[in-house]
């Protein structure tokens, strides 16, 4: 397991106090799970991901990770429907930890409503939150 | 594992260590209220030989002594059980109540379920099977509530030609989950009437029995790939896994899971129980299953081995989102199951399902011979349905005081198949006993 000091977090992103990711670069917004997430999983073995065209409201349930201890649900840091999802973790669900950020990106997805996204933390609000869970 | 219970002497040690004086001291936790004030209401104790003298006396007054010529099945049928079975399953290894899962005191236990689960997807022509469920009603309701998991709708259909048993077994499952059953009605030809599928609903899936209740052979494939289309998954449920030694499998047929009663396969009908659930599936589903399932794999010496696999669809793991609450499996009676199928083989469970087959043509034309009526012409494996002329009910008690059970009567089942009755006859009914009944009923 990780110390906090290892985790990579990437600037720019913002993330949920549920340990997931978003992107919102572009006019969708790419979501994932953070390093912290995966590391704490361990070997990611499936993960159940959502139909395109599905909504979800914020903290819905959008999917699961298993890993070969335990499950755990994804959960919808903001509204919206799901424009993509990475067909590539069908094959290669280790993808989510060996790149969490990168190819092992788990849904994109259309926000309903954009002002959501300031509701999100920082990366340093999240690191922050991390310490909080470490104590 | 041995079961012997504690003399006094080791109770007496027992309560010394834990320091208290008395049973009842013991037990000062609960409360004065629930104590029972008076003795139980037993018999007195028997001998070894008075105790199997009466059990033999209750077991005689019933039909499904040896002495009645029996021609009922209906979900549990009579086969020939090889010798070597009950035998094999005498050793302590395996009549153990409690199955133990963990590899490194289990190998063997786990090795038997892993040949199990082999047998069990190969009978089926499926992909995978699990390491079995309680009996074939649990497990088919099961597949219900797993269609629903995997398909997201919260809807399915079932035949009305299901066993009555079984619906009610899903009815139970089902009424504090707020899903949806609609019931298929079953046409002229004793099958399901597919075309009353609610349209706009798109169930999570279509179950059917085959062969179905009254014996019949469902038409399945046809509507598997009408199914495929619509995002609606087929199960196809079973009370006589023997019939796919001659029939097409529910795999062959395009099922997406197959599950039913394994009884057939080398368990006694022992008044109706203990029963085997077999449950099988498309491997891209088996996340989704319910039930253990034991998988192969290697040491670290890397010498072959078996592990319960794929736990983390476990309440141990994933607590209330468990695929299912059962965490255990009905390791006995699926240890049977696979020492009965390695024994026949697979030209003995061909040679079987014909034997099965013949004896039931047989009687089915001898019976239409006698000027009854077969009301339902498709194709059956070991059961179809006669109609008798008024007054049937008579006729079958009438029969029964001369030690024939002659079959099912369906009106309390289906109240519109009056002086209906389900008849059985497999490879342990003999000829001479067949023109009796057939005389008989006359």
């Amino acid at each position: 397991m990780k110390e906090i000091n290892e985790l990579i977090l990437e600037d720019g992103f913002l993330y949920s106090t549920q340990h997931e990711w978003v992107n919102s670069e572009a006019e969708s917004v790419r979501i994932g799970i953070t390093d912290y997430a995966q590391d704490q999983l361990g070997e990611i073995v499936f993960v159940e991901l959502p139909e395109v065209g599905a909504t979800f409201a914020k903290e819905d349930e959008f999917g699961t990770v298993e890993s070969v201890k335990a499950v755990s649900e994804l959960y919808m840091p903001i509204d919206g429907e799901v424009a993509a999802v990475n067909t590539a973790l069908e094959d290669a669900p280790e993808l989510v930890n060996q790149q969490p950020y990168k190819d092992g990106w788990i849904i994109d997805v259309r926000p309903s409503d954009p002002s959501q996204l300031k509701t999100l933390l920082s990366k340093d609000a999240y690191l922050d939150l991390l310490k909080g869970t470490e104590k | 594992m041995r079961y012997i219970p504690h003399t006094e002497e080791e109770i007496t040690s027992m309560m010394e260590a834990v320091g208290v004086d008395s049973l009842d001291e013991l037990f000062s936790d609960i409360p004065e209220s629930c104590h029972r004030k008076n003795e139980l209401a037993l018999p007195e104790a028997l001998t070894e030989w008075e105790l199997d003298d009466h059990i033999r006396q209750l077991a005689g007054s019933m039909p499904a002594s040896s002495e009645y010529k029996s021609f009922i099945g209906a979900g549990s049928y009579s086969h020939f059980i090889p010798a070597v079975i009950p035998y094999l399953l005498g050793r302590s290894e395996f009549s153990t109540a409690y199955t133990p899962y963990q590899p490194e005191i289990s190998q063997g236990t786990l090795h038997a379920i892993y040949e199990y689960q082999t047998l069990v997807s190969r009978l089926l022509g499926m992909e995978i099977a699990n390491a079995s469920m309680y009996d074939g009603a649990t497990a088919l309701a099961e597949a219900l509530l797993m269609a629903i998991r995997i398909t997201k709708k919260d809807d399915v259909a079932i035949s009305m030609a299901v066993h009555p048993d079984y619906r009610r077994v899903i009815e139970a499952y089902f009424r504090p989950t707020g899903y949806t059953i609609h019931y298929l009605p079953y046409g002229k030809d004793g099958r399901t009437m597919y075309d009353t599928i609610p349209e706009k609903t798109e169930p999570a899936c279509v179950a059917v029995q085959s062969p179905n209740f009254f014996g019949c052979m469902e038409e399945v494939a046809g509507i598997a790939g009408i199914l495929n289309e619509q995002k609606t998954l087929l199960i196809v449920s079973f009370t006589e896994p023997l019939a796919y030694g001659l029939y097409k499998t529910p795999g062959e047929l395009g099922a997406d899971i197959a599950c039913g009663e394994g009884q057939s396969l080398g368990i006694p009908r022992s008044y109706g129980g203990p029963g085997l659930g077999l449950f099988s599936s498309k491997e891209k589903y088996m996340r989704y299953m319910p039930g253990r399932i034991v998988g192969q794999t290697t040491d670290r010496r890397s010498n072959r081995g078996f592990v319960l696999t794929l736990s983390t669809r476990e309440q141990h793991i994933r607590r209330e989102k468990a695929t299912s609450n059962i965490c255990s499996n009905q390791s006995l009676c699926a240890l049977t199951a696979c020492m009965y199928m390695a024994t026949a083989g697979q030209t003995g469970m061909r040679e079987l399902a014909r034997l099965n087959y013949d004896k039931s043509e047989y009687l089915k034309e001898e019976l239409g011979n006698a000027g009854f009526r077969i009301p339902f012409s498709s194709p059956s494996f070991n059961e179809f349905v006669v109609e008798f002329p008024e007054g049937f009910e008579d006729l079958h008690r009438h029969l029964l005081k001369k030690k024939i059970f002659a079959g099912l009567p369906l009106e309390p089942y289906y109240p519109e198949l009056k002086n209906h009755c389900l008849m059985c006859a497999t490879e342990t009914n003999k000829k001479e006993d067949m023109d009796r009944l057939v005389r008989e009923v006359k």
